[in-house]
Parts: structure tokens; sequence; C-alpha cells
């Protein structure tokens, strides 16, 4: 999956464009991809065979992942892998025989109305090329029956390449499962405007399917994750219970004084104990990547956040491990509000170093967490809770948590994963220091 | 407060906190946290709702009696 855009971390890959055994060419549109943003064409860097397609349509995978692999010219049997690059402007007919259509041509034939059927191909094999399609306009597009707002320049180009739409019609589009393709623009230059969109469906079959569909995707990116996780990394596993009686002390008489918007809940000092431990024990902060381990230069820390209705995302926050618990508890409330709302920037969710999971909110004593690659460890926090302790000799009831580290056995070993439990529970315990 | 007042304005407020939740087939004695899968940050907003909405102020030692629907009910009215 080639990265499209800095803050792409993920892509899903809509429709292959190539058969296995399709011979491909460099520069051949070989598969489309669905980002954030938008549908892309995908083309191939290198030419060969192609041997076999490692992801299935309608899968989302990480950057980096290998879509398929291409038994090079030279070398047919035992050839090395490759990941198809991207240009992303070009529009270069496909080489390969199956007579697939791009959808970026399908949709551009939609959007200006143009019968497929009646196109005469000129591309390989017959295929209908953007050009084609764009040399089919039998005319200018008819003046508006609607008259043009006065600003607005006369509509006389086509749209060529991607349609111009505006980005709050994009978003209702995408929120609605609108195919822009199929939306006639009645802004500048043909742009869809919001007003364009068609009215939004009723609550209703569509949208559950929509829902049910996402949470399919969202199952998938997480099955692919986890299932890459436990088979690279060689996981070990610490547990330490710590006497936090002090520290919800202290953070009861501060938040007694506070209105409800200012409250800390103990997550919040949990969170912060975790991140400034990652500062103090760097070896667990960071990346294993190319066979060796690339420690980060700051802590963002991964909150795994669930969604309702399903699902889990573990986005960032960032430099956590200077911020108080306060200024943390204001980062922590943004971060799981847009998380749930769905407006996560790509950086947060590719920034996270170290991740927490802190399922003790859901009633469970500990976590053995499964670690987010390419990151080489998972902090767990279990719940609080009253339990029987000895504390200098005397047995009283402390509200205790069991906190857990799930540590990559490649980058670490246990002595450096016990030394980072060490730490939170050092901070947790002297709270002033947090 | 009456009682109806104060069960609708928990209701309002839990269906902003939980959209996806079926509040028709809440039974007042549930655990919310449980039932709704509320977790901290969630019950911090239901009560930040609740407390300005009815003008009454939470404290954290009363988090422990607005567990249930019947509860908060009873609370604020």
């Amino acid at each position: 999956m080639p990265s499209l855009g800095a803050d792409m971390t993920d892509g899903v890959l809509l429709e292959w464009l190539v058969r296995p055994g399709a011979t491909v060419h460099k520069g051949d549109i070989v598969a489309v991809v669905d980002t954030d943003k938008a549908a892309i064409e995908v083309e191939c860097f290198d030419s060969g065979t192609v041997r076999e397609l490692r992801v299935a349509e309608g899968t989302r995978v990480p950057v980096g992942t290998v879509l398929a692999t291409i038994a090079s010219a030279g070398e047919p049997s035992l050839a090395p892998t490759t990941t198809p690059a991207v240009r992303t402007p070009a529009a270069a007919p496909l080489a390969a025989e199956s007579p697939v259509t791009s959808p970026l041509v399908r949709r551009e034939a939609a959007a200006l109305h143009v019968d497929l059927h009646a196109v005469h191909g000129t591309g390989p094999g017959g295929r209908v090329t953007r050009e084609d399609v764009e040399h089919a306009v039998p005319a200018p597009p008819p003046p508006a029956a609607v008259p043009p707002p006065a600003a607005v320049p006369a509509p006389a180009e086509v749209p060529r390449g991607r349609r111009r739409v505006s980005p709050r019609a994009r978003r209702l589009a995408e929120a609605a499962g609108i195919d822009l393709g199929t939306v006639a623009g009645t802004g500048p230059g043909g742009a869809i405007r919001a007003a364009d969109l068609p009215p939004a469906p009723a609550e209703g079959a569509a949208a559950a399917d929509r829902a049910a569909e996402r949470a399919a995707a969202m199952r998938g990116t997480i099955a692919a994750l986890m299932a890459r996780s436990k088979r690279e990394i060689p996981h070990y596993y610490l547990t330490e219970t710590i006497d936090l009686t002090d520290a919800l002390d202290r953070l009861r008489e501060r938040n007694r004084d506070l209105p409800v918007p200012r409250r800390v809940v103990p997550a919040a000092l949990l969170l912060s104990a975790a991140a400034r431990a990652a500062a103090e024990v760097p070896e667990l902060n960071g990346f294993w990547q190319d066979d060796h381990f690339e420690p980060a230069p700051a802590v963002h820390l991964g909150v795994a956040i669930s969604l309702r209705g399903g699902g889990l995302v573990a986005p960032a926050i960032t430099d956590a491990a200077g911020l108080t618990p306060e200024q943390l508890m204001d980062r922590l409330k943004d971060l799981v509000a847009r998380t749930r709302a769905g407006r996560l920037r790509g950086s947060e969710l590719s920034a996270p170093t170290i991740t927490v999971s802190n399922l003790g909110e859901q009633g469970v004593e500990s976590i053995i967490g499964v670690i987010y690659p390419p990151q080489v460890a998972l902090v767990g926090f279990g719940t609080i809770g009253d339990r029987p302790w000895a504390v200098r000799g005397l047995l009283g009831v402390r509200k205790l948590v069991t906190a857990s580290l799930a540590g990559d056995h490649r980058a670490t070993d246990g002595a450096t994963g016990a030394r980072y439990l060490r730490v939170v529970a050092r901070l947790l315990q002297q709270p002033e220091e947090l | 407060m009456n009682t109806t007042e104060a069960d609708r304005l928990v209701r309002t407020a839990l269906h902003e906190v939980a959209p996806e939740a079926d509040l028709s087939r809440l039974r007042p004695d549930a655990d919310l946290r449980d039932t709704l899968a509320l977790d901290s940050l969630d019950f911090l907003n239901l009560v930040e709702l609740l407390s300005s909405r009815s003008g009454k102020r939470i404290d954290e030692e009363d988090y422990p009696r607005l567990g249930t629907l019947a509860d908060i009910v009873a609370y604020l009215g």
C-alpha cells in the first residue's frame, strides 16, 4: 500500500484491475485505493507478471503492506516482491488483457453523462480510457436552467481528471455514502456543491447497511493488525499491583472545588504516569523497523478508545510526557469526543509511540495486551478496586490497580519492562510528581 | 423538578452521551455504566449535562448515588 499523502496510514483496496498471470508494465494502473480523501489509482512501478494478489478487495491495510507480488520479467519463478507505487495524475491506459474499465473512468463517464457502450476505446485491447470519455462528450454542458449566482464565472470548462467538489459537499457525501460520480455539479466548472447532493435518505436500511459495512471494515482492520502482532512479535508480559489510595485521595481533594468540566478522572492519572514512565524508559518508546529498534524523540501516547457500536481505535495524545494530569484530561476528552465523531486527524492515528489500554473501565481486574505494530510495548490498566493490602505491616483496605506491560522481546528484555512498571508505580505513589 | 421532568432530562442527557443506546428498553434499575457501556469520560459528560441543565451541583461524593436511571431521577427530584 503506497503512501498517498504524508498523513495516510492505511487505505482500502477498492478494486483490482489486474488478475494473477497478467503481464504488467511499469506505469500501468493496477488497482484503485480509497484513502480518507478520495479514490486514487495506483500504478505499478515494476514490469513483469502478476503472481499473487495478497490483499482482497474491500480490505483496509496499513501503508507499507505488500498488495501484490510481481515476478520480474527476468526471473519468472522466484521473484522479489514489489509494492505498487503511485503517480497520481497520470491516466495511462491499462495494458492488461482484462476487460475491466477503471472505476475512475466509469465515474468520469457518469459525471459527464457519457454512455460507455457508445465510446470507441483507444486503449490496449479496445479499453476505454479517460481521454476517450472526454472526447465523447457531445457538447459543452448545457447552460444551466437555473441562472447561476452573479459572482460565479460561466461554467464553460468540462472538468478534467478529478471532479471539483466543495469540501462541505465531499464531507456530506461521505457521511451519507453518496457516490460523487453520480452527482451533477452546478458550481463553477461543474464543481459539486452541497446543494447538488440528493436529499439524505431517511434513517433506515441504507444507513444500517453502511454502519454494518463500516463495522465490518473496522473488524477487518483490527483482525489484520492484531494477527500481524501475534505472528511477528514475541510478546513478554509483566504485571504489577499498585496502591492508588493516596493518589486518589489527592485527586478527590482537588476535584472537590472544581466544576464538573474541570474534574480529572483517575484514568488521566494513569495515562500521565504511563507517558512519563515512557520518557524515563525510552527503550520502550518507539518502533521496531527493519530489524532494529528506532527510539521515538517524544512520547505520543496511544489510547485505546472503544467505539460505540463496536470497534477500537488507538489514536495518540501527542507529546504526552510533559502534560499535567489536567492538561492530559483535556486532551483525552477532546480525543475521545473526536474519535467517536469520526474526526481524527491522520497524524494522530500514525503517531503513537506506545499505547495504553484502559479496559479497567469495563470492570476487569487486569489486561494482558497485544502490541500495536510497529510499537514495542502496550501498557494495560485494570479496574481500580478496594482490596485487602498490607501497608507497613498492617492489613488494610486500599484502592489498587493492576498495571501490566506487554513488551516486544525483539526490542527489550523483561528487565527493561520491569523498570518501566516500577517507574509507573513510583509516579502513582508519589502523586505530587504528576 | 418533578419526576417526569427529571426522567425526561436524564433520558435526553443519556441519549446525547450514548446515542446508539435504545433507551426505551432501559430498565429504571439497570446499572447505567454496565448497560450502556459508559466509561469514566462518558459518565463525566453525563454528570456535566445533568448538573448544567438541572442547576444542581453534583459532587464526586454523590456519584455512587447516580448508578441507575431511577437513582438519578430520585437524586434530581
